[in-house]
């Protein structure tokens, strides 16, 4: 039985999906989006250092559960079965906002050059490094909506590598905090330009939500006070207020259908009971972030597409990425905690591009607020793991610690991929995403810079022993900031869609999450993510007008 | 949390528990006798208690059993981590015998310094071989009963550990958060170290 026919169906209600479900029903359209999470609220929400999207001992709080594993291929070859609970897993979060319920809402702007990596660094031996087809002066009128009809807050005026910009944030930063009273000068003395970075929250009132009350449990975790911005409190709502977006939880994308002329027909699911379900709609876009996007569309197979829909050159799945998070954690002799979240205020953008034999960088901040739980993570070795030794330095430091941290820009790989798995299959009997490959060993060499640079501005600021964060090896990245596994191109035999996110065989199936980023920028990529989001709703209503989709 | 007494009379509990032990080592302290366990034996819950406080010793903030991480790790061998009650089950059993192969006594029965050799021997793989069955390593044994027992001290009070938010606490954290103080005033508890 089929439901009744829309215009759009929507798989995802994350940070690009959220977006494009309400620009597209605000515009007249008739909208379902599918969620595969469930629609969490704050106030059910209990503090769990030990459960939530950043410490996963307990399992991630937003999802998914464990009737959706994923096969993980390490390095050496070898294949295991995980679950949300391990790293290897790579999640983001499935619920209703998806990554932007529980994240720390940076809220960064990718800067020119990360449009333009292929031109401005040519391509390193072994990667699949190329440019955007589109730059970032033709995506800034969607950066600068996503700002403002959002809320960002923030003050970039001290950052002097920034792309141009049409006006100011608007919102202001929070308070300084006492990180920030440190770090700031210590920069500056160092001659570089530190600046309070852009967050997706709330300072003032703004959007008829109240500002941050400044809790020790941010990123991670619900937003108690509803201060952080994600599309479950404004995107989503808004669409569902036009009267013509329908939100459908629990519902668990199976394929994209297609009709006899090689047309998106809708997309077949599972409900909340587990019963299968066919939506057809005009238009279908899928916003299930870039792994289970990829999967999404390497599942769905027909004669004319048997390797997957859009997958005619073997791109879909291909360039996994996500961030090489590097820096370290100073220890002071002096105190620098001050409990006040969110922390990560300031940040720099002196490394981003131009470090000689080095291609890209990324921006270095200081980090979130450390609950305790994440404090022992940067025990140095020479502290004991249990016993006195311990307890000491954790009561000694934990007060008396600041972390830099940054994104080092990946430099992507044709082998870092994800692939629908021949055989382990998940609570609904579709073929789970299996993720192999490793990431480019340039990054290696970025990550040490990164540390270095961390190091150098922990010094400078008093830290009388910086504990670095670099990476040693090469692995598979992806996580919260996956990314790229939907390229964006003109050349459909080099790319998965076109210009406007449109799969290049299918003139009305569009993709709108990270999965269309070429390259990842060495920034956190939700409101690029978004940005895409209004871009690419753009394009579906030029091409609905214009009869372009049927 | 069942109670939530103020500072000095969570200090002064700890005190009194610590001493008991102190005057008479065989004396389990209150919040491990008598309890209805999920997953553990009364003498597994004892042994581990021991290895708690060897993980987290007491001194001038509470130590891990007292904190409440035998009922964190119990409650979660019966939930998150039922996957683990083999390895603690062997794991429990193989340091006890470990202790009366080394010392002729079991865990309750060493001194502090005895069963901290014990451990720093269990961390580099050393006890006897052949207590330690194959499906008891030592070195995950140790690895996860580190992890956990430092996951019962330091997270949500909730999940049965991190009793009175000791853990927090110790760090000179406030729970509930207080959110009228001023930044830059001292610590609402006590200062930095533990000390008063």
């Amino acid at each position: 039985m089929s439901l009744s026919h829309v215009d759009v169906v929507v798989v995802g209600s994350g940070a690009g999906g959220g977006v494009v479900a309400r620009e597209l029903a605000a515009a007249g359209l008739r909208v379902v989006v599918l969620e595969r999470g469930r629609w969490h609220t704050a106030a059910e929400e209990r503090k769990d250092d030990l459960r939530n999207q950043r410490t996963i001992h307990l399992g991630p709080a937003y999802g998914p559960d464990e009737r959706s594993p994923r096969v993980f291929v390490d390095p050496s070859g070898r294949e295991r079965v995980v679950y949300s609970d391990s790293w290897a897993y790579n999640n983001n979060a499935a619920c209703v906002g998806g990554g932007t319920y529980s994240y720390g809402a940076m809220a960064w702007r990718f800067m020119p050059q990360d449009f333009r990596m292929r031109s401005t660094y040519g391509v390193p031996e072994g990667s699949t490094l190329d440019d955007w087809p589109i730059s970032y002066d033709e995506l800034e009128p969607y950066y600068d909506k996503a700002e403002h009809d959002l809320g960002v807050a923030g003050d970039l005026s001290g950052d002097p590598f920034k792309g141009p910009r049409r006006r100011p944030l608007p919102m202001p930063p929070l308070p300084d905090d006492r990180e920030t009273r440190r770090m700031k000068p210590a920069a500056q003395r160092l001659g570089w330009h530190p600046f309070y970075l852009p967050m997706l929250r709330n300072t003032i009132a703004y959007n008829g939500r109240p500002p941050c009350m400044r809790c020790r449990w941010c990123v991670g975790f619900a937003c108690e006070c509803d201060a952080r911005t994600g599309s479950h409190n404004t995107v989503i709502p808004w669409a569902l207020a036009t009267g013509r977006c329908e939100l459908r939880t629990q519902c668990m994308a199976r394929e994209i259908l297609l009709d006899a002329q090689g047309r998106a027909r809708g997309v077949e699911y599972f409900d909340e009971n587990d019963r299968r379900q066919v939506q057809t709609a005009d238009v279908v876009v899928v916003a299930g972030g870039a792994i289970e996007s990829a999967r999404l569309l390497l599942n769905s197979r027909s004669k004319r597409f048997p390797t997957g829909i859009g997958n005619r050159h073997d791109w879909v799945g291909r360039n996994l990425q996500g961030h090489v998070y590097s820096g370290g954690c100073g220890l002071f002799e002096e105190e620098t905690y001050d409990d006040l979240g969110p922390g990560g205020q300031i940040a720099i953008c002196d490394f981003n591009h131009g470090t000689p034999g080095l291609v890209g960088g990324g921006m270095l901040a200081t980090e979130f607020i450390r609950l305790p739980i994440h404090f022992l993570g940067w025990r140095p070795n020479d502290v004991p793991r249990w016993g006195q030794g311990l307890k000491d330095f954790l009561r000694r430091y934990h007060r008396r610690s600041i972390v830099v941290m940054g994104p080092f820009q990946e430099i992507p790989t044709f082998q870092a991929r994800v692939e629908a798995d021949p055989v382990v299959r998940d609570h609904w009997g579709i073929p789970v995403a299996r993720l192999s490959g490793t990431d480019h060993p340039h990054n290696l060499e970025g990550s040490r810079m990164m540390a270095d640079r961390a190091e150098q501005w922990l010094r400078e600021a008093g830290a009388s022993r910086v504990i670095r964060r670099q990476k040693d090896a090469v692995s598979l990245t992806g996580g919260q900031h996956q990314a790229g596994t939907c390229r964006m191109g003109d050349d459909p035999t080099t790319s998965v869609v076109d210009r406007c996110g449109r799969v290049h065989d299918v003139p009305n199936l569009y993709v709108a999450d990270a999965s269309l980023h070429v390259t990842n920028g060495g920034f956190n990529p939700v409101l690029t993510i978004m940005a895409l989001g209004y871009y690419v709703a753009d394009c579906i209503q030029r091409a609905v007008a214009g009869g372009n989709i049927r | 949390m069942a109670d939530s007494p103020s500072d000095s009379l969570t200090r002064r509990r700890f005190l009194g528990a610590s001493l008991l032990l102190a005057a008479s080592p065989g004396v389990l302290r209150g919040s491990i006798e008598g309890r209805a366990w999920r997953v553990l034996t009364p003498a597994e819950a004892a042994t581990l208690a021991i290895l708690a406080d060897i993980i987290v010793p007491p001194d001038d903030d509470p130590g891990g059993a007292w904190a409440g991480v035998v009922v964190f790790i119990d409650r979660k061998l019966a939930g998150h981590y039922r996957g683990s009650q083999p390895l603690y089950r062997a794991g429990l059993a193989a340091i006890e015998a470990s202790s009366r192969a080394q010392h002729g006594r079991a865990l309750a029965q060493l001194t502090a310094a005895e069963r901290e050799d014990l451990f720093a021997r269990l961390e580099r793989s050393e006890l006897p071989a052949e207590l330690w069955p194959g499906d008891a390593p030592q070195a995950e044994f140790f690895t996860r009963l580190v992890d956990h027992t430092l996951q019962g001290f330091f997270g949500a009070p909730r999940h049965g550990g991190n009793r009175d938010a000791v853990g927090w606490r110790m760090l000179g954290l406030s729970y509930p958060q207080v959110r009228s103080r001023r930044p830059e005033s001292p610590r609402a508890d006590r200062g930095p170290g533990g000390t008063p």
